[in-house]
């Protein structure tokens, strides 16, 4: 037996900020989740199993945060299930989220993620000294600017492409309400003109810090028949790969492209670029949208910067990316993930508001986490799968 | 000498909660010596208030300050205490029902022996003379007497909203066999990697398995001081916990015969003039400042030699 369909029926999230001091963890939560239930018409009663990810618990200094919260989330007399892949886990989660669905064990599943930066400073939480080992490490900028540099070289692309990005990717936050960074008049000179971080990553090229959730209501098939505006979920793949491993493909890592291809298999696409309306990307700097739009198949090895510099990744494009202004201008890191997956779903709903990509009936809700070394992705329809 | 390294490590921070409406009522009670509880939906008064109803769900609102003296509903004795807990000298962690709550409350009791601790026992709150809304506002509770529960005033007009919660965790790291001999070859001048048997992929630091075929790693192979800067980053950010002054420059350094590079500092060029292929060799410290570790290496520096050729080691990138 295959599959049952599954649909996305409910979507909440919070105002992420840099600091949401009015409310607790468990407050944080029921933000998104209060919101996904009015989305979904349902209470928490009517909820089958909860599915809770957020990122390292070193973040908040909460070991296993998923007990004290159960009873505030609604969890009492229900399985609950933490999630954790590192900065994919909003997807991941949503993912285990939606498997309960398609393997018919729940009817009505909510899930939910988040992070509460503000909580404690995860520049420092990435980077505790190993005993023995150079203490060169610097948060996930430092991890990745080489990287970054990697994909330059391999490329040959120009300095400006990552600035073209960052640019995009704040003026499209300014039609999010709910996006924590509203920096009016971003242009590609400004970023330029920001200090430079992690060589070559530079300030206005990198995620801020945010407390945020997002929440999810996963119905099967009978439930999303009474939905007005369901989100099909077309196809759901997660893969791994080890952290360090001799000539470990870092740009455009084995996992990803295997996944990516695994997905457009799954949602019978053939060509990702022609049939996928919109994308929500996990870019937490700014150079990873060309280097994932290779990588997931929308672009040729070496190309993923020209589809950017071509502006076919702007709202009005052939390939709207990170409609919703991205992991670059909100980034609760647990929820990450579920706002791409959330916001590739309300984009197939219709229901975006002024960051609405005008036709979006297929989308892309994509995460990535640890060294490059978790992925997970998923497509989303306005109708229901044939297969 | 143990077959492993192993070395103390701190995990240490100050995080600081936000805790929200309810619980900020309940730390705002506590600072003015009052014990907050809230009424759930099925009439239970419950403390600390629970931040939602667990029936209807719905945010707390019906509050109820309670007795600040109450029963042991159930102990248990700790002869031991540890670094944190409340007392430096036996004391009860014990369950206290406090008059006009229907739900026991954990802390500590402060008596000097089992002997004085009973199930049903009157206990009060003992206040801390000085309040900052938190739990520890409540510094323990001691078998009543007449006085019950004195409050040295401790007043404050702010609602408490937030809460600072150090949290240590002290622990020992330990290396593996193969990265232990690793670092004991650094404190002898040497770098020692080890060749996967398998697909013959020379690591460095070994890694026990290798990572791609899972085979135990057990040839050493003893690699030149010599490599290639693969790529690199010049950090320009401070931040918390921070080991070097920026900026400096992390780098992937492919030493000559490896597959592998590791990240270290470059040093003795300007930050700028850093590039991929650079040819570096391995600096040491003093040899009376070695131990075993790779800080035994101070940093690499240029060789003076031509660039590496891109086809060496684009397959790193």
């Amino acid at each position: 037996m295959g599959k049952q369909p599954a649909a996305v029926v409910g979507i909440g999230q919070t105002h992420h900020r840099a600091k949401r001091l009015d409310v607790s963890m468990a407050g944080l939560c029921r933000e998104a989740m209060d919101r996904a239930l009015e989305d979904a018409g349902m209470t928490l009663d009517e909820i089958d199993a909860i599915v809770v990810g957020k990122a390292p618990d070193l973040f908040e200094g909460v070991m296993m945060p998923e007990l004290f919260l159960a009873e505030a989330l609604g969890a009492a007399g229900k399985p609950l299930l933490r999630v954790h892949t590192a900065g994919s886990v909003g997807g991941s989660t949503a993912i285990v989220a939606a498997s309960l669905v398609q393997a018919g064990i729940h009817r009505k599943v909510l899930t939910v993620a988040y992070e509460k930066q503000s909580e404690s400073n995860a520049m420092w939480a990435l980077s505790v000294p190993v005993p023995f080992n150079m203490p060169v490490h610097a948060g996930a900028g430092g991890y990745f600017a080489p990287h970054v540099r990697s994909y330059i070289r391999r490329s040959g692309a120009p300095n400006h492409v990552g600035a073209i990005v960052a640019a995009k990717d704040r003026n499209n936050a300014l039609k999010n309400p709910y996006a924590h960074l509203h920096n009016e008049g971003t242009t590609v000179e400004s970023v330029l003109a920001s200090q430079m971080l992690w060589d070559p990553i530079r300030y206005d090229e990198t995620c801020p810090s945010s407390d945020g959730a997002c929440a999810l209501v996963i119905a099967s098939e009978d439930v999303a028949a009474a939905s007005p505006n369901p989100a099909w979920i077309h196809g759901t793949v997660m893969r791994s790969e080890a952290t360090s491993a001799a000539e470990r493909d870092q740009v455009n890592p084995q996992a990803s492209r295997d996944a990516a291809a695994a997905l457009w298999k799954q949602a019978g696409i053939a060509s990702p670029i022609d049939e996928i309306d919109m994308a929500e990307i996990y870019v937490p700097f700014s150079w990873f949208e060309p280097m994932w739009l290779e990588s997931l198949g929308f672009a040729e090895e070496g190309g993923g910067w020209m589809l950017t510099e071509s502006g076919a990744t702007a709202l009005d494009g052939r390939l709207p990316v990170n409609a919703s202004g991205g992991v670059l201008s909100s980034n609760p890191i647990g929820a990450s993930g579920m706002l791409r997956f959330g916001e590739a779903a309300l984009q197939v709903r219709g229901l975006a508001g002024e960051h609405q990509v005008d036709g979006a009936r297929k989308a892309l809700g994509h995460a990535y986490g640890g060294g490059s070394q978790f992925f997970a992705m998923w497509v989303v329809g306005s109708d229901k799968p044939t297969s | 000498m143990p077959r492993t390294l192993s070395a103390p490590v701190t995990v240490a921070f100050d995080y600081t909660r936000s805790t929200g409406p309810v619980i900020g009522r309940f730390l705002t009670g506590l600072r003015d010596g009052v014990v907050v509880g809230a009424r759930t939906s099925e009439g239970r008064v419950v403390i600390p208030p629970p931040e939602y109803d667990p029936v209807t769900h719905q945010p707390t609102t019906d509050f109820v300050e309670v007795s600040s003296s109450g029963s042991v509903t159930s102990w248990v004795w700790v002869p031991e205490p540890v670094a944190g807990q409340p007392f430096d000298r036996p004391f009860a962690w014990a369950l206290v029902t406090l008059d006009g709550a229907d739900v026991p409350f954990l802390h500590a009791l402060d008596v000097s022996s089992a002997d004085e601790v009973s199930t049903g026992m009157r206990v009060q709150v003992r206040w801390a003379a000085e309040r900052a809304g938190a739990i520890t506002d409540i510094a323990c509770f001691e078998p009543a007497d007449d006085g019950a529960g004195a409050i040295v005033p401790f007043p404050g007009d702010d609602v408490v909203s937030g809460v600072v919660t150090p949290v240590e965790l002290d622990y020992v790291y330990a290396a593996s066999p193969e990265e232990s001999a690793f670092y004991r070859g650094l404190a002898e001048g040497r770098l020692l990697g080890q060749r996967c048997p398998t697909c013959h992929k020379v690591y460095i630091p070994p890694r026990s398995a290798c990572p791609t075929d899972g085979s135990p790693t057990t040839d050493e192979v003893e690699l030149p001081e010599t490599g290639t800067v693969t790529t690199f980053c010049i950090v320009n950010v401070p931040f918390l916990g921070q080991k070097i002054t920026p900026p400096y420059v992390s780098a992937y350094v492919l030493l000559d015969g490896a597959d592998i590079a590791f990240l270290h500092l470059i040093l003795d060029i300007p930050a700028e003039e850093v590039h991929m292929g650079l040819r570096v060799k391995a600096v040491w410290k003093p040899r009376e400042e070695w131990g075993t570790t790779i800080e035994n290496i101070s940093h690499f520096a240029p060789t003076g030699e031509p660039d590496a050729d891109y086809d060496t080691y684009k397959n790193q990138l």
